[in-house]
């Protein structure tokens, strides 16, 4: 056994360390075309470094900046000198772990501290923009203007004056400016119930306009009773003026009408603007730091932990027997195929590979109609009248059943491939030494199977225990009890999570967050145990 | 004899795999559209967008009408004008791609969104005059105004109605008891399988079974003329849905209302020929036409002796989004480029949803279109409150549990403090 063990070491790495042997790990001694690559190669990052630089400093992404040009003082450091060997084999690994794995771990659990989602997703200053913004209201005698906006001066920086004639009176023209309203100012062609030109002016075109709307947004036309001239779109206009004003110094928003005053106040995980009885001003919030809130609720709201045990048993119990169940056929398949006997291997290889080529989408949604209690095909052929998605114990048989059929073609090919790279000396010996059928498959062929597979069992179950679209696209996590629509007979722990943070009541992202923080926590250890037991496996052989 | 058998085994293996592989083909389960033609979906750097002075977001369904009505726009005052399909989750992606500033400067989608798009920040109020606002239906224009503002210019509007196979059952019916009554007829005939085609689904549906519930005087939220829908009165639980509940449970019980009948199969059913009736909106329109049988649509009926039934009304609108870099271009082409006859006409013509635009509605010689037209402007605009989140999927499970045969008093009961625990949650 132990020559055997050492002929498949052998075959396995003959030049696992060859590299050092060879030059290209000596300093100094690069060829042209590798010194050529390297410099183009530097040449680049610095080059978009710089590049990325004046527009980093303008959007005063400071974070960014800093980063990218850690990154490059990093790579020059490394490849530009002939220090640091081991660097530079690690560097590019290194870097995009960071970049793709670590990061947006780091992003995920900065995002779980706080209450970003639908309703606060812009910082407060915005916010407050916005609804102080969206309180013009048109005065209610207000004609409706036909707009001109000229310029004695430069078209993208004013200064700008309007042109108004009402709709309801197309004889009547009005020079808007700073100043107020003026009637029937000179050198006025009118065509239409629109001004056209003006002597001494250049009409704005629409895209002149649109380019010159932010200094537009700084001139207010007063009008007699104490409104504004409002620009509507480009070529119209009315009288009309915000109703709210927001004052900085006591953040509170005043409605000018009733003489409303609107304070901040905490409600749930956000504030809002509210009056004295607690009436909101409007559902706008903002972003805000919630410290361990979404943590909190996780462990603390009673339907969470209430059906969380029970979620996760099922999920440990879904992820297990799909592993076992799609190994086990697959190997079986894989086993059957192996033998040189059986005629038309190929044909059956391919069309065995087939649930597997079939995007895993259309099947699922396919499947789920297969089990429909009336129309769908099981029932159908199989003269069986049951409502599969009705009970949970069918439901979780039908989405076994599914997965089974969706992973076993993976296990057949896996399989297929360890098999094949099983010496089949090594079988032969055995059956001389006496170990033939099944012994010689208990003894000799699983094991070294084994070895090769254990870690894509490992990946396989990982990879069940947040098979969100199993479970999503065939059952929605159902049936459902009505006295908690929130958890399902066959939700596993991703599906419910995913619907406790976007099923009801909007998106709520940090709280998603969390939920996901938790779980990388949990499958991180569950996949740390596993990795032990596959190590305990390969020291057995 | 051996050989034969060690390739017949795995053989029959193979079978069944083939059988499910195989059947799936002519089911196809899925009525979502999903058309991807000239889509960029959630494009994080809006860069294709980048040179119009003009960026409409819209779906994939619609794309071509709001090409035609932007492309005229942009001519006649000398702008590119860009319209891009996202296929998937218009609404989703417009939230997020406007806080980032890589978003559209309008978006064309359903006027439900609004409550959502504007706790987000993500589009403005719209400035028409009394007017030009009176010469739209008074539903439509009720359903784009939120807080007292209104926040999209509505093109088209739709609403469930009634389909009946009139091979099966001729004369229509003046009340829903009378509409299953006959079609429970034609199942004890052995003419159809299913008396009524309202999709129930494992997962409920809440928007479909909204005529019963009203029907029976049940409501989802208090409606004020003035502030619109109170999200703190949640008419789930309370007496009207109790009643409905029973009903519900009367209909399950009678096989009229089944969970194997979903939004992904009713229609089909209803137009192979399966089922009496069919409860569904215009999109089902197309489809019901090519069926090869008599059908007559009317608007959805009430229970005898009940309130008439209100099923949810929508309006698809054109909005402007508040982070756009082209607001005023986009200001003016949804006030002067979309609100105007022509415009609506082209739209009309381009989605087949009954118009928005009274003058647009007396053009249209369609009865079918009209039957819908008369049916949206009898329904309720279903509420755009972000606290609506808060219902559909608790409200839905509920109707499909007591379906499958729970108790209903306590179902529906048990369903509206849901909803009231959620709306408490979500802030």
């Amino acid at each position: 056994m132990a020559d055997l063990r050492d002929t498949i070491d052998n075959q396995k790495d003959p030049d696992a360390d060859g590299g050092s042997r060879f030059g290209f790990t000596k300093p100094g001694r690069d060829g042209i075309p590798a010194l050529l690559v390297k410099v183009l190669f530097l040449g680049v990052v610095i080059g978009t470094a710089i590049a990325l630089t004046p527009a980093l400093v303008g959007e005063r992404s400071w974070t960014f900046l800093v980063g990218i040009w850690v990154v490059t003082v990093i790579l020059v450091a490394t490849y530009a000198t002939g220090r640091a060997l081991p660097a530079k084999y690690l560097v590019p690994g290194t870097l995009m772990l960071a970049l793709f794995v670590v990061y947006p771990i780091f992003l995920t659990a900065q995002t779980s501290f706080t209450n970003y989602g639908d309703g606060t997703r812009n910082d407060k200053q915005t916010t407050v923009d916005r609804i102080v913004g969206s309180s013009v209201v048109r005065s209610d005698d207000s004609p409706q203007y036909n707009l001109t906006i000229a310029t004695d001066g430069d078209p993208e920086s004013g200064p700008f004056t309007y042109f108004l004639v009402p709709q309801s009176d197309p004889e009547t023209v009005f020079e808007g400016t700073e100043d107020g309203l003026e009637e029937d100012p000179d050198g006025v062609t009118v065509d239409n119930g629109r001004v056209t030109a003006i002597e001494g002016f250049t009409v704005l075109d629409i895209r002149q306009v649109s380019a010159a709307a932010d200094a537009l947004d700084e001139i207010a036309v007063p009008t007699d009773n104490g409104n504004f001239i409002v620009r509507d779109g480009t070529s119209e206009a009315f009288e009309g003026a915000p109703t709210l004003v927001y004052d900085e110094d006591a953040d509170t928003i005043t409605d000018t009408t009733t003489d409303t005053v609107y304070t901040a106040e905490q409600q749930g995980d956000r504030e809002f603007f509210v009056d004295d009885e607690g009436q909101r001003l409007s559902d706008q919030s903002w972003t805000a730091n919630v410290g361990w809130r979404n943590y909190e609720r996780i462990f603390t709201d009673s339907r969470i932990s209430s059906s969380f045990f029970g979620i996760f048993v099922w999920t440990v119990v879904f992820a297990t027997f799909s592993v076992i169940g799609t190994f086990l056929l697959g190997l079986f398949f894989a086993i059957s195929l192996n033998d040189s006997r059986v005629r038309g291997q190929k044909i059956y290889r391919a069309l065995l590979i087939l649930p597997y080529a079939i995007p895993g989408f259309i099947s699922l949604l396919l499947w789920s109609s297969f089990y429909n209690e009336d129309f769908g095909l099981i029932n159908d052929i199989t003269g069986l009248d049951i409502n599969w998605f009705g009970g949970a114990t069918t439901a979780k048989i039908a989405v076994l059943l599914t997965n089974l059929w969706m992973g076993f073609p993976y296990m057949f090919l896996v399989s297929t491939g360890a098999l094949q790279a099983i010496p089949d000396e090594l079988k032969e010996a055995a059956t001389i030494d006496g170990a033939g059928g099944f012994a010689g498959f208990r003894r000799i062929t699983l094991p070294l199977l084994l070895v090769t597979v254990a870690p894509l069992l490992v990946a396989t179950f990982a990879f069940n225990f947040n098979n969100f679209g199993a479970i999503f696209l065939l059952t929605g996590g159902g049936p459902f009890t009505p006295d908690n629509p929130t958890a399902g007979g066959t939700d596993i722990l991703i599906s419910y999570t995913y619907r406790l943070a976007f099923g009801a009541g909007g998106v709520q992202i940090g709280f998603a967050a969390a939920v996901s923080v938790v779980l990388f926590v949990v499958t991180g250890l569950i996949a740390a145990l596993q990795f032990r037991a596959t190590r305990s496996l390969e020291d057995v052989n | 004899m051996r050989r034969f058998a060690r390739t017949l085994g795995p053989a029959a293996a193979m079978v069944l795999v083939m059988t499910a592989a195989a059947c799936g083909g002519g089911s196809g389960s899925s009525s979502e559209p999903s058309g991807s033609d000239n889509t960029s979906s959630a494009n994080p750097d809006g860069g294709d967008g980048g040179d119009a002075d003009l960026l409409v977001w819209t779906d994939s369904l619609k794309i071509d009408a709001v090409k035609e009505v932007a492309e005229s726009f942009g001519e006649s005052n000398g702008i590119n004008v860009k319209v891009q399909a996202i296929s998937e989750d218009l609404q989703g992606n417009f939230v997020t791609a406007d806080a980032a500033g890589n978003g559209p400067d309008v978006v064309v989608g359903a006027h439900d969104w609004i409550g959502n798009l504007v706790q987000n920040g993500a589009i403005e109020p719209l400035n028409l005059t009394p007017d030009e606002l009176s010469g739209y239906s008074e539903k439509a224009v009720q359903a784009t105004t939120y807080d007292g503002k209104l926040y999209g210019v509505p093109y088209g509007i739709e609403a469930l109605a009634l389909y009946r196979n009139a091979d099966v059952v001729p004369d229509e019916p003046a009340s829903m008891d009378e509409a299953i009554a006959a079609g429970q007829k034609a199942v004890k005939a052995g003419e159809v399988d299913s008396a009524l085609n309202l999709p129930v689904g494992q997962l409920g549906d809440a928007y479909h079974m909204e005529p019963i519930l009203t029907s029976f005087g049940g409501y989802i939220f208090a409606y004020d003329e003035g502030s619109g829908y109170d999200a703190q009165d949640v008419g789930i639980g309370k007496e009207g849905s109790v009643k409905a509940a029973q009903e519900i449970s009367r209909l399950a019980k009678a096989n009229v209302l089944r969970t194997s009948i979903s939004g992904d199969n009713s229609i089909a059913l209803f137009t192979s020929g399966k089922a009496a009736f069919l409860v569904s909106g215009p999109w089902a329109l197309a489809d019901v036409k090519k069926a090869g049988f008599e059908y007559a649509i009317q608007p959805v009926p009430g229970f005898e002796g009940q309130e008439p039934a209100e099923p949810f009304m929508g309006a698809q609108a054109f909005m402007v989004a508040a982070n756009g870099k082209n607001k005023d271009i986009a200001q003016e082409f949804v006030n002067n480029g979309v609100n105007s006859e022509e415009a609506m006409m082209t739209l009309f013509e381009g989605t087949q949803l009954p118009p928005a635009m009274t003058a647009v509605q007396e053009q249209v010689d369609d009865p079918d279109l009209t039957v819908f037209t008369e049916a949206a402007n009898a329904a309720a605009p279903m509420p755009a409150i972000p606290a609506m989140a808060s219902v559909w999927e608790p409200l839905g499970k509920a109707y499909s549990a007591i379906v499958s045969g729970k108790d209903p008093v306590a179902t529906i009961k048990s369903a509206g403090n849901t909803i009231n625990k959620n709306i408490a949650d979500a802030g």
